[in-house]
């Protein structure tokens, strides 16, 4: 049956009254952007596959990376992202209770649900927000060799050690910001370590040996060198202190590996940011009662689309980033 | 919206069992059982595809139950997945190759003695 003139115009922002594939056109729009911004992060974590591909024998090990946790002093690896997607699987869940209530127009439920999510999504960004810092930040330090091969330090056992755990800052230089000198610029970042001073301290520090960025492939452990002699052969190369992480260099291991890093997480974090923004709007909407007066509540489902899919993300960069 | 009655237990059971999945996850992934770790298959280690397998299994049951694609029409269904399912596995594969292929020209070079 035709629909009349009339009805297309009044239907024409809800795409007129065909509905090709059985779904509203806001829903199958919804669903083909999804389809095309996995396709986006698909090229992003293939592109990270290639890298790490490429530099599989010297690619950072996620575990001894990510090892932080709130209030707890201490090394442990993977709760806390561990935490993270339960945070994000749970704030699917209360969303996807929210559509559910939207079905049966129990406006109330919509509410409550929808807060959750939307509490949900600002702790999972703030979890991120956390451990980026404590990335840029760094823990032990390092040394950069002359031709960008980084050299960590650790104990008998093998164990990373800090830079402070033996030697001594040392650096006269005071890193020049808009403060102190010039007002319209800033120098390179300087350490309060140098290299001669850490090159020093490994001489006379018997307990302390070095970890090369290669990976054992028996082991799948990094290669450790507790002779003095062949360590210092190394730390001769040495050209720069390196603490924490930045587009350039950091203190883990391949620069590749802190650049995609902070690419894949901070693109995923702005869907984040977005999906909590969209479903502000949303929620005030069903404050307002926008949708009991339109007499469905599907735009929930049409947003709540867009936060399953920024949760099925997490998923995929949970297990490239901090599983496999 | 043909659906009008409460999925809420159905929910729920999908939130238990994603949980489930990713705590497996976890604790594979904090002890390293020797065997799987250690044992290589189709080019990485069998725990590899154990947490990839996992992961897709999770993907799928967001997409199923979450984003309702089991109350969608076939049609629709099937252009949303068939796109997915053929362009990242072939991405993906071509793109791992070439990694591979980068890795066994280039690494030789690094000189790892001073």
């Amino acid at each position: 049956m035709k629909a009349t003139t009339a009805d297309q115009v009044a239907n024409v922002w809800e795409g007129g009254t065909t509905k090709p594939l059985g779904a509203s056109y806001g829903k199958m729009m919804m669903w083909f952007f999804i389809l095309s911004d996995a396709l986006t992060f698909a090229g992003f974590l293939s592109a990270y596959g290639l890298t790490r591909f490429k530099f599989i024998d010297i690619w950072p090990i996620a575990d001894e990376v990510f090892t932080h946790f709130p209030f707890i002093h201490g090394t442990y690896p993977m709760y806390y992202v561990a935490l993270m997607t339960f945070i994000l699987i749970f704030s699917s869940v209360t969303m996807v209770l929210a559509v559910d209530a939207g079905h049966q127009m129990k406006r109330n439920k919509v509410i409550t649900y929808m807060f959750l999510t939307i509490i949900g999504g600002l702790i999972f960004v703030g979890s991120q927000a956390w451990e980026w810092k404590n990335f840029i930040k760094g823990e032990y330090g390092a040394v950069q060799l002359k031709d960008g091969k980084i050299i960590q330090f650790v104990d008998k056992e093998g164990k990373q050690i800090a830079l402070e755990a033996f030697a001594t800052p040392d650096n006269q230089l005071v890193e020049h910001t808009r403060n102190n000198g010039l007002w319209f610029s800033e120098g390179k970042t300087t350490y309060e370590y140098t290299t001669e001073g850490i090159v020093e301290a490994f001489k006379h520090n018997p307990s302390v040996g070095i970890r090369l960025e290669k990976i054992n492939p028996e082991t799948k452990q990094k290669i450790v060198i507790q002779d003095k002699a062949e360590a210092l052969k190394f730390l001769e190369q040495s050209s720069r202190v390196v603490r924490g992480a930045n587009l350039e260099v950091n203190e883990y291991g391949s620069s590749q590996f802190a650049d995609f890093f902070f690419f894949i997480t901070g693109f995923h974090g702005f869907h984040v940011c977005s999906g909590i923004a969209i479903n502000i709007i949303i929620f005030v909407n069903v404050l307002l009662g926008t949708y009991e007066k339109r007499g469905h509540y599907e735009m929930v489902e049409k947003v709540g689309l867009y936060w399953h899919f920024v949760d099925l993300v997490w998923v995929f960069v949970f297990t490239f980033f901090y599983l496999v | 919206m043909a659906q009008h009655e409460s999925n809420t237990t159905l929910i729920w059971k999908v939130f238990g069992f994603l949980s489930l999945v990713t705590i497996v996850e976890v604790i594979l992934g904090i002890i390293k059982p020797h065997g799987l770790h250690y044992t290589n298959f189709l080019g990485t280690s069998l725990l590899n595809w154990i947490f990839i397998i996992l992961t897709l299994v999770k993907a799928a049951g967001i997409m199923w139950y979450f984003m309702h694609l089991n109350h969608e029409r076939k049609n629709f269904l099937n252009s949303i997945v068939l796109p997915l399912i053929i362009l990242i596995p072939y991405l993906i594969t071509l793109l791992l190759i070439e990694g591979g292929y980068l890795h066994d020209t280039l690494a030789p070079l690094v000189n790892w003695k001073y």
